[in-house]
């Protein structure tokens, strides 16, 4: 570790707020997104899409649009399973989870409002658009099956006839005597139900892709907007039947993914058979409509929980149930069982709990598919669990602080477990929340509220105690079967001018990946970050590896790029020290040069030693071989999941007369080990607690009865804009992972993971005085007016 | 998302327009700021035969004092009416709403004239337009006509603008010495359409009550809509609980995602009251 320590040395990048080297090309507009790709005899291809959440297809009449002007092929459900296998999104890990074959295009059914039918492709997307038009399709509608809960009844029509109910996947958890902890003498038991809307990604760049097919080499590119480019390979292949070596996916500037976009889609898979059957490349870009009718849907559960402490305040257990509707089918290849299972792995597990009862129905309903989007049954959990320890905070007249004090776990005590065997280590719950009250100045706060509250003004904290899932291990998705990497690769290469070139399986989204990898680089490199040139998102260049998804760039990726940069480090200080005739000991990296490791003198420029290794290869001595190359993998070891942790306290006026809601302030103390970047670890949370408030408050996919999307435009579907939001004041705790040696975890969810939790307890805060509780998010203005009795 | 192919003619005066507009029949729409009509087009909610555009048109742009009145060309840009000293004098009603039209990059190109003509509901300009009784100037195949406000709103998108005409002019009368205005609407987020919004006038004090009142609420009727039950209890010099009270009285209320119709009766009274609360201590304090 001796490299990272020395923050005074030149070259120390590892920790600091480095500018991210390639927001000045985006900012110059030089962005190189897909829909900026332009290629020769490209064609256009657009959907249509079933109007119906639930009906039979009985005939495709697509004569009319075959011969419109600019059209060149229009496909259905049949032709392109000609080319194309359907696929199947359930892990085995996941025991007892069922989920039908799912075609790219319906095929005799269709199962939601927006699912792609038809098929056009032409010389522009409006020719496309016109064509779509003119196709006749005649639908027998079905009964739509919508609400999760009725879905489940006996009666309730079924959505796959192949099986027997509309249950995807059930798990059920007990540990510890539950019952024995209710029913005890002196405990206080609190029950509440939640209700947890529907809402969605909305990346800025649309999902998008140009799948480009050439015949003569049978190779098929896909350039891809998404995350995680080699397992897009692996399905490509598997479902296109093509050896995996002749696909090549590349992801270049990606405009957010938030994971959305690392999930296996009809209409881009449609893209690449028909680029397959036309040998011409094809684009698609989904539109804005599109993607609220097509983009993967996130959370959606109703959960009863209940919760006990003892008389001292001790937390004695937790039970919950939580039904969450996944659309018509489980996403394939993540399945869409994580979002619940870690709802029911997580809940409580910032506290010492002793018994714990769990029950999870996943269930098929005719709505978009709904899988794993930024942090993954988090927010469901803290909320559902900070709620409660709020409730019984109020019910026993404790502080809230004070509760969580007496219960989360204590920074000594790791490694541990919590009952549903999740492994914690280098946590610091305590640490966290008294940097938190400091930082927010709780007790003044606390005061403020009182006050205002004799005034009739109703401001209200809440606060949040969380873990993160971060890091994962094989044991997320490859022990299930999925063509998922957990690991991910790094190279580093030394050029003929001592410029250094990176390569690493994480990918890009718009956070800062190349900027961290660039960083880690230059400074175990020992060579100023405008000479580091990074490379990530092309299967056909970059080592085998995961990409971006459950917070791991910094953390596998990124000590991949760690342990690359020693090797070659170590190999050109053994070069430097046969040519020097020293010793590599003796030796040091440093601006750009081998220097000698005390005095830090000069001694080759590295530009120098390439030229020799590359074009002097006479000149070294005898029997040297240098590589100026190196690479390396990394995978989490011995921990399924590097967990981090934090707290988090929202600060919030209510206006009981109107329901509005004013956001005054918002506070996070975050533990992500490491911080490489903290700036981008800062943005990186900051983004995540406005998508949690936007989780909390505004977004939300509103249905009909009949499984009609209601508001599927950027006008009527609310994410929280600059108007809203508020300034986020950050601070840290520092606990490196242990299983690394940079010991960075992950930060990429967390911010969303706290938010609505603490929002949530903030507005119940506020209206407890008035005898109303919300327990459904998002809290529009209107339902806090119905829990309030004012409409 | 791309709309379908339209032929495409822009226009150099008014009447060229109109002429235009006459040429191609209903299909064709008056191209203003786009703000809406674009949208509307990719969404393929609307497929014209022709766009005229209108955006060239010196004559229909900028505020002008005519006796007694200011004279609103229809392509004035909401900015533009946002940094008119005219209208901060003369009109402060207009003049607050105006910041509560969408966001900046839709006020620097929607138009004044636009947002009249199309009526949104919840738009806030119509509203301002019912309540200060503006006169709407409109050029036809047939001439020029004057409609007030009062008569010119007629229902969900719908105005007394036959097919191809188009609408040049708002004129707005400035208010007499004594009255005075407020403006309040509840919006989800700042710059959405409000969930309920209020415009409205209050003539001079005559004794506990005003000489006349116009109140209209916008974002919870098919239309931009006055209250007369308010209007008479105002002027009766009711006190603000006894006005919102009444405030949707006789009205026909719709709701949408955001809010239901009783929500919706109840802002409206809530901003009602809240308006003439802090009306009555402004005046109480001078």
């Amino acid at each position: 570790m001796s490299v990272t320590t020395r923050y005074d040395r030149p070259n120390s990048y590892i920790g600091k707020s480095v500018p991210r080297p390639n927001a000045v090309r985006l900012l110059h507009g030089r962005g190189r997104y897909v829909d900026d790709k332009v290629l020769p005899r490209m064609l256009h291809a657009a959907f249509l899409r079933s109007p119906h959440a639930h009906a039979r297809i009985l005939r495709i009449d697509a004569a009319a649009a075959r011969s419109m002007p600019g059209v060149v092929a229009v496909f259905d459900g049949n032709d392109i399973a000609q080319v194309m296998t359907p696929w199947v999104g359930v892990l085995t890990h996941l025991s007892g989870m069922r989920s039908p074959p799912q075609p790219a295009l319906a095929r005799d059914v269709a199962r939601w409002q927006g699912e792609p039918v038809v098929m056009v492709v032409a010389h522009s997307r409006a020719a496309a658009e016109d064509a779509l038009e003119r196709i006749e399709v005649e639908y027998e509608p079905l009964v739509p099956v919508c609400d999760m809960q009725a879905a489940l009844a006996p009666e309730a029509p079924r959505i796959h006839p192949e099986l027997d109910s509309n249950l995807c996947w059930e798990r059920k958890i007990e540990v510890g005597d539950v019952d024995a902890a209710f029913a005890a003498q002196g405990a206080t038991v609190v029950e509440r139900s939640f209700t947890f809307g529907r809402h969605t990604g909305v990346t800025l760049e649309p999902r998008a892709v140009i799948a480009d097919y050439d015949p003569a080499e049978d190779r098929l590119t896909m350039h891809y907007s998404g995350q995680a480019p080699h397992m897009m390979q692996a399905v490509i292949a598997r479902h296109l039947n093509m050896p995996e070596a002749r696909v090549r996916v590349v992801a270049q500037d990606v405009g957010g993914s938030f994971g959305i976009k690392i999930h296996t889609y009809g209409d881009e898979m449609a893209t690449l058979a028909a680029s397959k059957l036309l040998r011409r490349p094809v684009k698609f870009v989904a539109d804005r409509l599109e993607s609220f009718q097509s983009d993967i849907h996130a959370r959606d559960h109703r959960i009863t929980a209940r919760a006990a402490i003892d008389g001292e305040g001790r937390l004695t257990a937790v039970e919950i149930d939580d039904i969450t509707g996944i659309g018509p089918y489980s996403v394939y290849p993540r399945s869409s069982g994580i979002e619940g299972n870690q709802v029911i792995n997580l809940t409580g597990a910032p506290y010492d709990l002793p018994a714990y009862r769990a029950r999870l129905r996943v269930v098929f309903q005719n709505k978009v598919p709904m899988c794993q989007y930024r942090a993954v049954g988090h927010p469901i959990a803290m909320a559902v669990m900070e709620g409660l320890m709020d409730e019984m905070a109020a019910a026993s007249g404790r502080d809230p602080a004070e509760l969580r004090r007496l219960n989360l776990r204590a920074d000594d005590s790791y490694p541990s477990a919590s009952p549903q065997g999740m492994r914690f280590a280098d946590l610091s719950h305590q640490a966290c929340l008294e940097k938190l009250l400091d930082l927010m100045d709780y007790k003044t706060l606390r005061a403020e509220c009182d006050r205002l509250r004799q005034q009739g003004v109703y401001r209200g904290i809440g606060l949040v105690s969380m873990v993160e899932v971060t890091n994962p291990s094989p044991m997320f998705y490859g022990v299930g079967g999925a063509p998922i990497a957990a690991q991910d690769g790094a190279s580093v290469r030394l050029d003929a001018s001592g410029a250094v070139h990176v390569s690493n399986s994480i990918t890009e989204q718009g956070q800062g990946t190349e900027a961290i990898l660039a960083q880690i680089a230059a400074e175990v490199m020992g060579v100023d970050i405008s000479t580091v040139h990074v490379v990530t998102g092309d299967t056909a260049v970059v080592p085998y590896g995961g990409g971006t998804w459950a917070s791991r760039g910094a953390g596998i990726g990124g000590e991949a790029m760690y342990q690359a940069a020693r090797a070659l480090r170590q190999q050109i200080l053994a070069t430097a020290a046969a040519i020097l005739q020293t010793r590599p000991e003796k030796l040091d990296l440093c601006e750009g040069q081998v220097v000698d490791a005390d005095s830090l003198e000069p001694r080759i420029p590295l530009s120098d030693l390439a030229r020799m290794v590359y074009y002097r290869g006479n000149e070294l001595p005898e029997g040297l071989q240098p590589e100026l190359i190196a690479s390396r993998h990394f995978k989490v070891s011995d921990y399924p999941f590097v967990f981090t942790n934090g707290a988090m306290a929202s600060y919030v006026e209510v206006d009981p007369e109107t329901g509005m809601v004013k956001l005054l302030g918002h506070w996070v103390v975050e533990d992500v080990g490491t911080i490489l970047n903290e700036k981008l670890v800062d943005e990186q949370i900051r983004g995540g607690v406005v998508q949690g408030i936007g989780g909390a408050l505004f977004e939300e996919c509103l249905y009909s009865q009949d499984g009609q999307l209601l508001n599927a435009t950027m006008a009527d579907y609310l994410v929280p804009m600059a108007s809203e939001m508020l300034d986020i004041h950050i601070a840290h705790v520092v606990t490196p992972t242990r299983t690394s040696e940079l010991g960075a975890k992950g930060a990429g969810e967390a911010g969303t993971a706290g938010a609505p939790g603490a929002v949530m307890n903030a507005v119940n805060d506020a209206l407890r005085p008035l005898g109303a509780h919300m327990a459904q998010m998002p809290m529009t203005p209107e339902r806090i007016l119905r829990a309030l009795g004012r409409v | 998302m791309k709309s379908s192919s339209f032929a495409y003619r822009r226009a150099a005066t008014a009447e060229e327009a109109v002429a235009l507009a006459r040429e191609a029949g209903e299909d064709a729409r008056f191209l203003a700021g786009g703000q809406s009509l674009l949208a509307a087009l990719n969404f393929r909610l609307d497929e014209p035969c022709m766009l005229i555009d209108i955006g060239r048109i010196g004559a229909l742009r900028g505020i002008r004092r005519v006796e007694g009145a200011l004279k609103i060309g229809a392509l004035t840009r909401h900015a533009e009416i946002a940094a008119s000293v005219e209208i901060a004098k003369h009109l402060p009603l207009v003049a607050q709403a105006i910041h509560e039209v969408a966001h900046p990059a839709i006020r620097n190109r929607g138009t004044f004239g636009g947002s009249i003509a199309l009526a949104d509901a919840a738009a806030e300009m119509p509203a301002c337009a019912l309540a200060l009784g503006a006169r709407m100037h409109l050029l036809g195949p047939d001439g020029p006509r004057r409609v007030a406000a009062d008569e010119f709103f007629l229902g969900l998108y719908e105005t007394a603008l036959e097919p191809g005409e188009l609408l040049t002019h708002v004129e707005i009368p400035i208010p007499p010495a004594g009255a005075c205005h407020g403006f309040a609407e509840l919006a989800r987020r700042r710059g959405d359409y409000a969930m309920a919004g209020l415009a409205m006038m209050l003539g001079p004090r005559t004794g506990a009550g005003r000489d006349w009142a116009r109140i209209v609420f916008f974002g919870i009727a098919d239309r931009a809509v006055r209250s007369p039950s308010a209007e008479a209890a105002i002027v009766a010099g009711a006190a603000p609980e006894e006005c919102a009270a009444c405030a949707t009285d006789g009205l026909d209320v719709f709701g949408d995602m955001n809010a239901a119709e009783s929500t919706k009766r109840h802002y409206a009274a809530v901003l009602l009251r809240r308006e003439l609360d802090r009306i009555s201590d402004e005046e109480n304090r001078v």
